[in-house]
């Protein structure tokens, strides 16, 4: 069994007081929340901190609510906590649907959606469907409180925006409405997904015509991506929007900077971005899958 | 630091580090082997506990997070007189395993599943247990196993 390198851990009372802690301790602490990541890179050495700070411990941190149309999810919500909790349910069930096909069962009880979206893995699932919802974060330290576009927070694989200090406290929803469609589909073989693909578009004729759309690819790329060129095309009537599917998935796979890598190559990766596009399309107006 | 928690219904307090797994702490404070480790990586559920009742990884997850809380090994199923849960001993009905390696954590597993939902559907119990890995059995009779202790699960309640 591997055995980690000592380290203490701190339990601050606030997250201000987490910040203050990080401040304190310089390079050699880390925030940590459930560990599904942080823990592992330590075991390969990946990251060595002497010091963790345990954002769990502090109050709210995990709390779930809806204000004024907002989804509010506390950082520190855990997977399983926001696919059981009944005001996502309601209130974006594409969140919870998603959030109930992460990882497995033991990483959803104790991995949070804060540490997902603070380690920018590549291969997240939360972060490409929150692109396309219109997500936000709220971030914190001593030295103020800031909100971004969740697109903002990544800057690339394995890298955040996030200053030193600076705590994810709070991720933000628009509400889903009844013009509202939205869906979002992964593939996936090995442990964690090939591809991700998060679809929203707005109808005011149920589902006649889409006055707006917003697609986002994860997974098959360093950082998900926002396919702009391809929202264009997926506006108008239903059937124009069928038509042009092909076309936007160029679009999408153009948007993102497709890799070759142990899941695939690029050119399969186009591809099952086409398949996909066209089942979550589907999918997202309340057709049966084929 | 000092760790109290319930262990398998019985208090328990150890002297632990901080950076200790709770598969070390079970395994080699409380010697409790039925924590099997394999990945170590959260992949394949060989070390699978319950801590309040729901399921992770021993391999993982600190000993520190279970300050308080309740933890269920493989060790704390079968009652004092010897009689085995109905998901052991639908495991045995149904030949189950074969090593045997992965079978604790596929156990605990199902059993949080069947205490949260006794009616769990085929598509359900297979949406839960697609992070537990078996390499000899073929999934089959496991999955018929889950299905006999539900059954039986819920004829005792
Ligand atoms: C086997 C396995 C399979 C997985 N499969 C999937 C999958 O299918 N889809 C998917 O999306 N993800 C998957 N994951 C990733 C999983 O979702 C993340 O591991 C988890 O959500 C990370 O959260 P955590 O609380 O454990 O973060 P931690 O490991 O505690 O922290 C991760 C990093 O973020 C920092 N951090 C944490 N919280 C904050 C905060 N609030 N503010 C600032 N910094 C913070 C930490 O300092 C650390 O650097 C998988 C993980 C494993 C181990
Ligand atoms: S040993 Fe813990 S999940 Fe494999
Ligand atoms: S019985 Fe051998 S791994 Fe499952």
């Amino acid at each position: 069994m591997t055995t980690l390198s000592r380290f203490e851990i701190h339990q601050p009372a606030s997250a201000l007081e987490a910040s203050q802690m990080l401040a304190h301790y310089g390079e050699d602490a880390g925030f940590y929340a459930g560990g599904t990541e942080l823990l592992l890179a330590m075991k390969h050495s990946a990251l060595n901190y002497r010091h963790l700070i345990d954002l769990k411990v502090v109050p709210g941190l995990n709390s779930i609510d809806v204000r004024n149309g907002f989804l509010e999810i506390g950082a520190t919500s855990t997977h399983r906590s926001i696919e059981r909790s009944a005001l996502v349910e309601q209130h974006q069930p594409a969140m919870a649907e998603m959030e109930s096909q992460v990882a497995n069962v033991r990483v959803r009880a104790t991995g949070t959606l804060g540490g997902n979206l603070c380690f920018a893995e590549p291969h997240s699932d939360p972060a490409t469907l929150l692109l396309v919802l219109g997500g936000t974060v709220k971030i914190e330290s001593a030295a103020g409180a800031r909100e971004i576009p969740v697109g903002d927070l990544i800057a690339g694989a394995y890298a955040s925006t996030l200053q030193a200090g600076e705590i994810l406290t709070k991720i933000t929803i628009p509400c889903a409405k009844p013009t509202h469609r939205s869906a979002y589909m992964k593939f996936q073989i090995h442990e964690r997904p090939t591809l991700g693909l998060g679809l929203w578009l707005e109808t005011p004729d149920d589902g006649r015509t889409f006055t707006s759309a917003r697609v986002a690819v994860g997974c098959v790329c360093p950082f998900p991506a926002r396919g702009l060129n391809a929202e264009k095309l997926l506006t108008g009537s239903c059937t124009e929007v069928e038509k042009r599917l092909p076309e936007a998935t160029d679009a999408i796979a153009d948007a993102a900077d497709l890799l070759d890598d142990h899941e695939g190559s690029a050119e399969y990766k186009r591809h099952l971005i086409h398949v996909f596009l066209r089942r979550v399309f589907r999918k997202a107006i309340g057709e049966a899958l084929d | 630091m000092k760790l109290s928690f319930e262990l398998n219904g019985k208090p328990a307090t150890l002297e632990i580090e901080q950076r200790e797994s709770l598969a070390e702490v079970l395994r080699g404070r409380c010697r409790l082997t039925g924590v099997k480790i394999s990945c170590e990586a959260q992949v394949c559920g060989s070390c699978t506990v319950l801590v309040d009742g729901l399921p992770v990884s021993a391999c993982t997850l600190l000993a520190y997070e279970v300050r308080g809380k309740r933890v269920t090994t493989i060790e704390g199923l079968a009652e004092e007189s010897g009689r085995l849960h109905p998901l052991q001993q639908a495991f045995l009905d149904h030949f189950s395993f074969q090593c045997g390696y992965c079978t604790p954590g596929m156990i605990l597993a199902a059993k949080a599943l069947l205490d949260d939902n006794s009616v769990a559907t085929d598509a359900e119990i297979v949406a839960h247990m697609n992070g537990n890995l078996c390499r000899c059995t073929g999934y089959l009779p496991i999955l018929k196993a889950i299905r006999q202790a539900a059954n039986e699960m819920r004829d005792e309640k």
